[in-house]
């Protein structure tokens, strides 16, 4: 089985981000980017199952600016076979993502396509659900343990009540969530033997997506900020600032 | 007047708490239609959500394949009835617990319109404001003219409605082809507990690594029950395996907006506090004075949490 991972370069997760000056986005000079951490587990869990015999060739792709090649040789030196990067300068939005990884998934006819279950920049938490519906085909969100048998794919997912289990026919999509994995270090040797796997890069145009209405961002801010309080220096100080304050009886 | 369609999350017997929080942003949008995919025999939830004030009508979608919360069965459904019921809605919306995040998406593929997450605050019909990067950015979107708003709701955003009168539930049905390629097999017992529910809890407890081992949680269990308290975790303490998951809050757990919070043992990471900054009051009790989590919390106090937690039930008790 093939299968087809989707990541993305975000700001990494340790970056504390900053709203530029015009508040028309936020400041990305000079920052740390990085393969979106959610993604790093949909990777980790592709070459799991490749290492146990689930699949036998993982595919990486990318949508963004050409910088990302460098989100896409990371996943390489982790040990991915093969990468494409669908080159686009402009924001390409959940729908018009969805739609450009459906146009992949034709061409590439993968059996399992694991994706993160969001992009910790914009948060949307969307795409994999969106390219499931265009593809007509199940989808498992939130997803902390897979197993598969016979075309058929188990998944646990972590959802407000606790946990819950589905099972999808595959081909399917899978959005994999924080506890799935731990993704592994990337070694120097790796990384020198990435150097020599295929990375193809194609404008994002070659795949024909029709391009649908997009949200308008009008504005950046930062959030209104918490005023911190006091510290008190007992536990009888402390009952008696609720009880004045009136969240405590 | 706008239309608005609010999908329902319950799990066949009673409403989840976010939906009387969502009613509280639809009803700004317009006339709320709340529509309730159910099994024939678990239609309680229909009259739960027709007592919510700013709820006019509630569409009662009964089928038998609706007793589980599958979006790739569900979805379809609710694409045909946002289309075509009553002419179509002008915004379909559903909360953003994991129910609503996992199904509209779905929805908004299939109706080829972008969707709105997160919607924590309406500025005019069209243009709202959401947060990005954890809550470190508030952006304003605006839904360009000529097509259905999709949005989920930031359920800690808004306040719950109260109840109203008895809206009319009505029977509805959405004729669409549904797939059979997924099947529900059941929630995972975890050995949850019958504390109340951490999303609308008013006082929720929470602790994080510093409480240092599953069999020490056994403290802030305590301190919550005595509170009368949701327990909740930061995602270090799910991580270690101190408590199950439900517990976490924060940027990928839960988003909760309790009047009070006490954050034990709890350092206060970016992505932790996403997930508490709506709260009326925080406490914050951490042996670390110099832990992040004191820049936010109203009441700070510092020591060591296994010698002030038992204080504090003491204390309490006086």
């Amino acid at each position: 089985m093939k299968i087809l991972v989707g990541i993305k370069r975000v700001i990494d997760y340790n970056v504390r981000v900053q709203v530029n000056r015009d508040g028309s986005g936020v400041v990305k000079e000079g920052v740390k980017m990085s393969i979106n951490p959610f993604d790093e587990i949909a990777v980790e869990e592709a070459l799991r199952m490749k290492e146990r015999g689930d699949a036998n060739e993982v595919v990486v792709v990318s949508i963004g600016p050409e910088a990302a090649q460098q989100q896409l040789r990371t996943a390489l030196a982790m040990g991915a076979d093969r990468a494409v990067l669908y080159q686009s300068d402009e924001e390409v939005q959940p729908l018009a993502a969805a739609r450009a990884l459906l146009a992949v998934v034709e061409a590439e006819d993968p059996g399992l396509v694991l994706l993160g279950k969001q992009a910790i920049d914009d948060d949307s938490n969307q795409v994999g659900q969106m390219l499931a519906a265009l593809w007509n085909r199940p989808q498992a969100t939130f997803v902390s343990a897979l197993e598969f048998t016979d075309g058929v794919a188990k998944a646990t997912r972590e959802v407000d009540a606790g946990l819950e289990n589905i099972e999808v026919e595959l081909p399917a999509v899978v959005t994999v969530d924080l506890r799935l994995n731990e993704p592994r270090f990337v070694k120097m040797p790796d990384i020198m033997k990435a150097k020599r796997k295929p990375l193809e890069i194609k404008p994002f145009a070659e795949l024909g997506v029709e391009m649908p209405v997009q949200l308008e961002t009008t504005l950046h801010e930062p959030p209104p900020k918490r005023q911190g309080g006091v510290k008190v220096d007992s536990v009888q100080a402390l009952v008696e600032a609720l009880k004045n304050k009136g969240v405590l009886s | 007047m706008s239309s608005v369609l609010l999908i329902a999350d319950h799990d066949g017997k009673s409403l989840n708490t976010g939906i009387a929080r969502s009613v509280a942003c639809a009803r700004q949008l317009g006339t709320v239609h709340v529509a309730v995919f159910h099994a024939p025999d678990a239609d309680a939830p229909c009259a739960a959500a027709a007592r919510l004030d700013g709820v006019s009508r509630v569409l009662s979608v009964s089928n038998p394949v609706n007793g589980t919360p599958l979006a790739a069965v569900l979805a379809p459904q609710i694409a045909r009835l946002a289309a075509e019921h009553e002419g179509g809605y002008d915004y379909v919306l559903a909360p953003s617990t994991t129910f609503g995040k996992d199904v509209l998406p779905r929805v908004a593929a299939l109706m080829g319109v972008p969707q709105v997450s997160d919607l924590m605050e309406v500025i005019d019909a069209r243009t709202f404001k959401r947060p990005i990067y954890a809550g470190n950015v508030i952006t304003t979107v605006k839904v360009p003219e000529g097509i259905p708003v999709l949005a989920t709701v930031r359920i800690a955003s808004f306040q719950a409605v109260g109840d109203g009168e008895d809206a009319p539930i009505v029977a509805a049905q959405a004729e669409v082809e549904l797939p059979d390629h997924t099947r529900y097999l059941g929630l995972v017992d975890t050995g949850g507990s019958d504390r109340p529910d951490l999303q609308s809890a008013p006082v929720v407890v929470a602790g994080g690594r510093g409480v240092g081992s599953e069999e020490n949680f056994q403290v802030i269990f305590k301190l919550a029950d005595k509170l009368g308290a949701a327990v909740g975790a930061s995602r270090a303490a799910v991580d270690a395996g101190y408590v199950p998951n439900e517990m976490q809050v924060g940027q990928t757990g839960k988003i909760i907006a309790p009047d009070l919070y006490f954050a034990i043992g709890i350092s206060g990471a970016i992505q932790h506090m996403t997930g508490i900054k709506d709260a009326g009051c925080i406490v914050a009790i951490n042996k670390d004075g110099d832990a992040p989590i004191f820049e936010v919390a109203d009441y700070g106090l510092v020591g060591d949490l296994f010698t002030l937690l038992p204080e504090l039930e003491k204390a309490l008790d006086d």
